[in-house]
């Protein structure tokens, strides 16, 4: 099902992202090959001038794969009438064993580029470009995962087939169609909703500690990831559960919807923007004995912690809002 | 923050009055942009409203209709099936339908005979849609005569012409009433050409629907929802067909955006050259090129979607109208309802500023790491 406007603007934008990118490998290796910047050689100016063409190239490749993360996910949310049982995007994904993993891997490429960019950009601070090597070896180790997203995406909407009404025959689907509901694996609500506010707690308060002692950096990104994770379950467990104020309607997806008022873009924008930073606290942090970069890592990190620290608070209290307005009971007592 | 924002706008400022200094250059890409974005606008606006309209039409239709098989076609339904269909739990409220097709030679059209089932109809006239009068120059009061399958005259007065509103579903409808029917196509009584089914539960239709295949083996169920479904991958097909062969027009969107971007005048490269001499850097000059992307990106998508609104919801889209919406004798006059729908915004955004802004990539840093005096002495 390769003809649908949405899907030929997915595949065409995986394919220029992944063309794009191998056209940079070479200019990659050539740079971590002869990269010596006392050097002032022709080669080396050369080679200087092509850092820019590489951040810049990055920086597209990151932008397009967050609209293309939420084009994915509107996608799978329209296609659910093409399908029987579907419901909802939770429903198409699940139509072949490659939707979740496609969806999955255009995250963690998401915050793989996320944080490149934020080595890329404390790189750029300092007066040596200590980490121009290292950059460009990240960049080469980014490309497989890119090619691997794009592949599933590739796998998963040649997987997909509608289930239309055909003219030479009476068509039920319905006997042999397995059940495509919304109720994605969820864990029992009253556990994930403590992990979820514990998590969260700690998360922001990593952050907040690194702010104030520039202590613990790895716990930060740790946290952070942990706590992406963590507020993904209990989206599916409690969160949404409240917002649709049903008791098996799990999907993380229909909280988009103009249905409820858009209210899952003030979870995940934040979440995405807090996880984003927490992990880029964490990329930058082996360098922080660099000697040129002695004072830019910890500047640096601080304002990424803080935002960290600030948008997990955020996340914490817009569900916690949500659970408040909803009507919906479901822990008694 | 605010110096930040500051910066930007000076570098918009001075984006702007530098574009304004290559006025043919710049109006030519952004006539050509605004060309391919009123393009594929058109075909999105145009395919969803269809989409959109085929819903909104089959939100009255009943949630399942039974028809009867023999020999692999579609065949009337005989005395007492109605009666058997009765005791299927769930089933809310079921009604024989009696409805054909009838060719007219005088217009060569086909019209749809059909006895509606929540209004009488007085034996001897009938209530036509307006696609068929127009075709045929009725008005209300008029005598229209049918020669029947069986070769037998039929004359009717026209009691009423349906409104225009709903011509996308009643061009070629002509309402009847039963006994009229039946005699006009020598119908027995109690025969009915198929059964439609209420459910109210939409859960329960898929179960209704298995329990008829089961107690009627030589029938068919067709589900609303399976309309429905159809229509759309018919309408998201039609649509990604025409997207893809204007794919090529969008490949030579890209290589003509690619030109422009590197063919830089010997103005452009001074200008750069002097930029850099008075100490912008690399980054700097990037960032306003970016912005003159993003600028001339916003200029032309705004006046093409806004030309491809006009053109379908006003202009009821003349140039793509034949390709996307089928035809037909007695094709129905209707409006298109304005849909505006962010998703498929955001699709056009990856079929026109996306290869646009991957095109210009490489020719936007050649020419910002473009050395001062190298230009300048050039």
């Amino acid at each position: 099902m390769i003809f649908q406007p949405a899907i030929i603007a997915l595949l065409l934008a995986s394919l220029v992202c992944v063309g794009l990118l191998l056209a940079a490998a070479p200019l990659a290796i050539d740079i971590i090959r002869h990269w010596d910047i006392h050097s002032g050689s022709e080669r080396q100016l050369l080679l200087e001038r092509r850092t820019y063409l590489l951040s810049t190239l990055l920086s597209f490749i990151f932008a397009t794969q967050l609209v293309a993360l939420l084009l994915f996910v509107f996608n799978a949310d329209r296609m659910s009438s093409l399908f029987v049982g579907a419901m909802c995007a939770v429903g198409t994904l699940k139509v072949n064993a490659f939707g979740f993993p496609a969806l999955i891997a255009q995250i963690v490429v998401f915050f793989l580029a996320s944080s490149w960019l934020v080595i890329n950009h404390v790189d750029t601070l300092a007066h040596d470009y200590p980490l121009v090597r290292v950059k460009y070896l990240l960049l080469l180790i980014l490309l497989p995962f890119l090619v691997a997203a794009a592949m599933l995406q590739l796998r998963y909407f040649l997987g997909l087939k509608a289930d239309v009404i055909t003219s030479c025959c009476g068509s039920l689907f319905s006997e042999e169609a397995p059940g495509l509901t919304a109720d994605a694996a969820a864990s029992p609500p009253l556990p994930t909703m403590i992990v979820f506010y514990l998590t969260l707690t700690l998360a922001a308060g990593a952050g907040v500690l690194y702010r104030l002692r520039q202590r613990a950096a790895w716990l930060v990104a740790l946290l952070s990831g942990a706590a992406f994770v963590v507020t993904i379950a209990g989206v599916l467990s409690f969160v949404s559960l409240y917002v649709y104020e049903h008791p098996h309607h799990h999907c993380p997806f229909c909280l988009l919807k103009p249905e409820y008022s858009y209210q899952g873009y003030w979870l995940y924008l934040p979440l995405f923007l807090a996880t984003a930073a927490g992990l880029g606290v964490g990329a930058v942090q082996p360098f922080a004995r660099v000697p040129s970069l002695e004072s830019v890592v910890p500047a640096v990190g601080r304002r990424l912690a803080t935002v960290a620290a600030a948008m997990f608070v955020l996340v914490a209290a817009v569900a916690s809002l949500m659970i408040l307005k909803s009507r919906l009971i479901l822990l008694e007592g | 923050m605010n110096a930040w924002i500051e910066k930007q706008k000076y570098l918009i400022d001075f984006t702007l009055s530098s574009l304004a200094r290559r006025k043919a250059k710049n109006l030519g890409l952004l006539l050509v942009y605004t060309l391919i974005v009123f393009l594929l606008a058109s075909v999105m606006l145009f395919t969803h409203a269809l989409r959109q309209a085929a819903a909104e039409v089959l939100v009255g239709a009943p949630e399942v209709i039974l028809q009867r098989m023999v020999a692999g076609r579609h065949d009337l339904i005989p005395p007492g099936y109605l009666e058997r269909i009765g005791r299927i739990r769930g089933v809310q409220h079921k009604e024989g339908r009696l409805w054909g097709y009838y060719y007219d030679p005088v217009v060569k059209a086909n019209y749809t005979f059909m006895v509606p089932g929540n209004q009488d109809i007085a034996a001897g006239t009938l209530l036509v849609g307006a696609g068929m009068a127009r075709a045929r120059g009725l008005a209300v009061g008029n005598l229209i005569s049918f020669r029947s399958y069986s070769g037998k005259l039929f004359s009717f007065t026209i009691a009423r012409i349906l409104p225009h509103d709903s011509e996308l579903v009643s061009a070629d409808l002509v309402l009847i009433s039963e006994a009229d029917f039946r005699s006009f196509f020598a119908i027995a009584p109690g025969y009915f050409t198929d059964i439609a089914l209420s459910v109210a539960n939409p859960l329960e239709v898929r179960n209704v629907a298995a329990k008829l295949s089961q107690q009627f083996p030589d029938s068919r169920p067709i589900l609303r929802e399976e309309i429905l479904r159809t229509y759309e991958s018919i309408f998201n097909w039609r649509e990604g067909i025409v997207l893809a062969l204007a794919s090529l027009a969008i490949l030579a969107f890209a290589i003509f955006a690619w030109e422009k971007a590197s063919g830089l005048s010997a103005d452009e490269k001074r200008e750069i050259g002097i930029l850099k001499a008075i100490g912008w850097e690399t980054g700097d000059v990037l960032k306003m090129k970016f912005w003159e992307g993003a600028l001339v990106s916003l200029a032309a998508f705004l006046i093409g979607y806004l030309a491809a609104y006009l053109h379908v919801f006003r202009f009821s889209s003349s140039l793509f109208a034949p390709v996307l919406k089928g035809w037909a004798v007695l094709y129905p006059r209707f409006e298109l309802s304005p849909v505006i729908d962010g998703f498929q915004v955001a699709t056009l955004f990856f079929f026109t500023v996306f290869p646009y802004a991957a095109a210009t990539l490489v020719p936007i840093w050649r020419a910002a790491i473009a050395d001062p005096d190298a230009v300048m002495r050039g």
